[in-house]
């Protein structure tokens, strides 16, 4: 087990492309590392460039202390799971996860120990005289991790290991990945578009977009203190609601317009933001997390100053939420930042840009599952305004002390 | 969790009687039409076969048709030719030229389709082109300057002209050459079907390039190297005309040579000729029927996804 670290590296292709854009990462001993961003921004080639199948155009590349920029692949004591399990398929199971102990040449016992106890923890015991074309897509999985797990090298590289299973298989996966590693304790570097699976994953999380890491840092910072609109965009499911705003002083303190609407803000959100004051008068992005939204009926003690109204344009039940969707006059932001999110979610606009009218984009909330709001009905939305984030509009940058925050 | 068989059946919707039936009578007429072409197809071998058989005064009096009901049949025509007209020891030469000639430009094609489909080096596309282009050289036009080579050649590093010509070594070179573009082009364009993900992770496993040949893709590579091994095989079995400029030894002379003979000395010896083709044809049966299989396999299935 050893540390991996990035040291200012690049990826450039014959063309002038950067792929990954001096990036600089320590991934810990032990740590689960989760690189994720939307495709195309680089996160498999910084994985690719760690098993050596990538090479380095710049800066180093270090695994424990070893420099390793021109160390081949099988020389770097690194086991990879890859997207589309790559098992051989003229090999047995047993054989297939043997393969690399026995380019070790290992003693026969020795492996044989390894495999069974592989084997055992993965559930594959009985499966283990079987060819992968006879075993169903979790099985296929499993092996793929089996063959990583007997090495016991010094870090897992794991490449959106869990995208070609079916959505309920991928939240058990996901759990026995988490359970293995922790036990194991292995480095690990897990990479994915799924936000959902970074956030329930990592250790920490790597945000990368356009080949630069955006931010790095524990999921619930992430989620608590995007350092700029992408990363706010990204984490969180539904998204967080993004809008054009403007800050002015009202009644002693300070209030952002949304649309033709106000909401007061709080010492609270003064307090962590210091550096809202110097945006008094001027347009900013809001953001509102869909959970930071609730039914007004539901919330009667949030004062009137801290409430939108506005017609509902759908409503989807989910039995313990409902998810509701708000028209109101409130421009949606878009930004570069915010397509480039709606593209990689498959959508032409953002969903609110797109459930809104000419008016102004929708709002989207989670509500309490008592709720009793209506499709075409109005609604009264309370916020809750300590949760609210700010961008600065030309940037992207989040608001908060005034310095630009980095990741760590 | 399902097996791929419960899924095959799953998805295939099971056929009733009547449909089957009216499936079957849909077929008819191509099944027809296909059986008619492969008997028409196979008259002629029977034929031989037939004849081969056949004492000598009987091929001369009557059809080999005639003969299918009740005549009578001797082995007698294969004795004369094994001894006689030395067929025995040429089916050895013929097999000591085809099985070199088969095995080794499937190995370095391979190698070379292996480095022209995973290794990178500089020219690797450049230098695999101006190779495929040299299928466009005809063998009839090279085959002299070949022979003339194989002399200096031989003169240059032993002092005998005949080295390469004096024993096998001439022809299973020259039929190696001229195999090999066709089988580079062959096996890279199917090495290059591989997924790249199971070149990589046997790299990552550890393998070196030599182990990743020899583990993963020659394996998976069992239908390309038969289909190229059969090909080769046929081909250098059936040649004369390389057997003719390459070796000339008379009693290192593949069959197809001596059949070339018998036709000037024994003129219109039909049992003898039909008996020696018919032991000609005989390996080139065998080496299909045995390898057929790995046409139709597809070993592939379950690797990735």
């Amino acid at each position: 087990m050893a540390e991996v670290t990035f040291e200012n590296v690049s990826k450039i292709y014959p063309d002038g492309t950067r792929a990954v854009s001096s990036i600089d990462l320590e991934i810990r001993d032990g740590e689960f590392m989760v690189l994720v961003g939307p495709s195309g921004c680089g996160k498999t080639t910084a994985l690719r460039m760690v098993a050596g199948l990538e090479e380095i155009s710049e800066g180093e590349l270090k695994i424990g202390d070893r420099v390793v920029n021109n160390v081949a692949p099988r020389n770097r004591d690194i086991a990879m799971v890859f997207q589309s399990y790559a098992l051989y398929p003229h090999l047995t199971v047993y054989d297939n996860i043997a393969f690399g102990l026995r380019l070790r040449k290992m003693a026969k016992d020795e492996i044989d120990k390894r495999v069974r106890d592989a084997a055992r923890v993965l559930d594959l015991e009985p499966f283990l005289d079987r060819k992968p074309r006879a075993l169903s897509g979790g099985q296929r999985q499993r092996v793929a991790m089996g063959r990583a797990i007997v090495r016991q090298p010094q870090a897992f590289l794991m490449d959106e290991p869990l995208s070609n299973l079916d959505a309920k298989l991928r939240v058990q996966m996901r759990a026995e990945i988490s359970q293995l590693q922790d036990r194991l304790g292995t480095t690990t570097i897990y990479v994915t578009h799924d936000q959902v699976e970074a956030m329930t994953m990592g250790d920490r999380v790597a945000v990368m977009r356009k080949g630069e890491i955006q931010q790095v840092a524990s999921p619930q910072e992430l989620y608590d203190s995007p350092v700029n609109l992408f990363v706010g965009g990204f984490i969180g499911s539904p998204a967080m609601n993004l809008l054009e705003g403007k800050l002015e002083r009202a009644n002693g303190g300070m209030a952002v317009a949304i649309g033709s609407q106000k909401l007061e803000l709080g010492e609270g959100a003064l307090r962590s933001r210091p550096a809202l004051k110097s945006f008094d008068g001027r347009e900013v992005i809001v953001g509102i997390r869909p959970e930071h939204l609730e039914d007004a009926e539901l919330a009667t003690d949030v004062p009137a100053g801290r409430r939108l109204k506005g017609q509902v344009a759908l409503t989807e039940a989910l039995g313990a939420e409902l998810i509701v969707y708000v028209n109101t006059d409130a421009k949606p932001a878009v930004t570069d930042e915010v397509r480039e999110l709606a593209r990689d979610a498959g959508a032409a606009q953002p969903a609110g840009a797109a459930m809104g009218d000419a008016e102004g984009a929708a709002l989207i909330g989670r509500f309490g599952a008592r709720s009793r709001v209506r499709t075409g009905h109005t609604a009264e939305v309370a916020v809750d305004v300590d949760g609210l984030h700010f961008f600065d509009p030309s940037s992207g940058m989040g608001i908060y002390d005034g310095t630009t925050e980095e990741g760590t | 969790m399902t097996t791929a068989a419960e899924t095959v059946a799953a998805v295939r919707p099971r056929a009733t009687p009547a449909s089957r039936i009216l499936g079957f009578i849909g077929r008819t007429p191509v099944h027809v039409a296909l059986i008619g072409l492969a008997l028409l197809w196979l008259i002629p071998s029977v034929g031989l076969l037939v004849t081969s058989f056949r004492p000598r005064a009987d091929i001369q009096a009557s059809g080999w048709w005639e003969s299918l009901f009740g005549a009578t049949y001797t082995v007698r025509n294969y004795d004369l030719v094994l001894d006689a007209n030395q067929m025995g020891s040429s089916f050895l030469n013929s097999a000591l030229i085809a099985f070199p000639a088969t095995i080794l430009p499937l190995f370095i094609g391979a190698l070379a389709a292996y480095a022209f489909s995973w290794i990178k080096f500089p020219f690797r596309d450049t230098i695999f082109l101006i190779l495929v282009a040299l299928m466009v050289v005809p063998i009839q036009s090279a085959l002299v300057p070949v022979l003339i080579e194989f002399q200096e050649l031989g003169t240059f590093l032993t002092g005998d002209r005949t080295f390469f010509t004096g024993w096998y070594w001439g022809i299973w070179i020259a039929h190696t050459a001229f195999a090999l573009p066709f089988c580079i082009f062959l096996l890279r364009n199917f090495f290059i079907t591989l997924p790249r993900d199971l070149i990589e992770a046997a790299r990552v496993d550890g393998a070196s390039n030599w182990k990743i040949f020899y583990r993963i893709v020659l394996p998976l590579s069992v239908p390309a190297l038969a289909s190229f091994g059969i090909f080769q095989f046929l081909w250098v079995w059936n040649d004369l005309l390389m057997a003719l400029i390459f070796i000339q030894e008379s009693d290192l002379w593949p069959m197809t040579i001596r059949i070339s003979q018998m036709q000037d000395t024994y003129g219109s010896e039909w049992h003898l000729l039909s008996a020696a083709a018919f032991l000609l044809m005989i390996v080139p049966l065998l080496v299909f029927f045995s390898l057929q299989r790995y046409f139709v396999q597809g070993l592939l299935a379950g690797s990735v996804k």
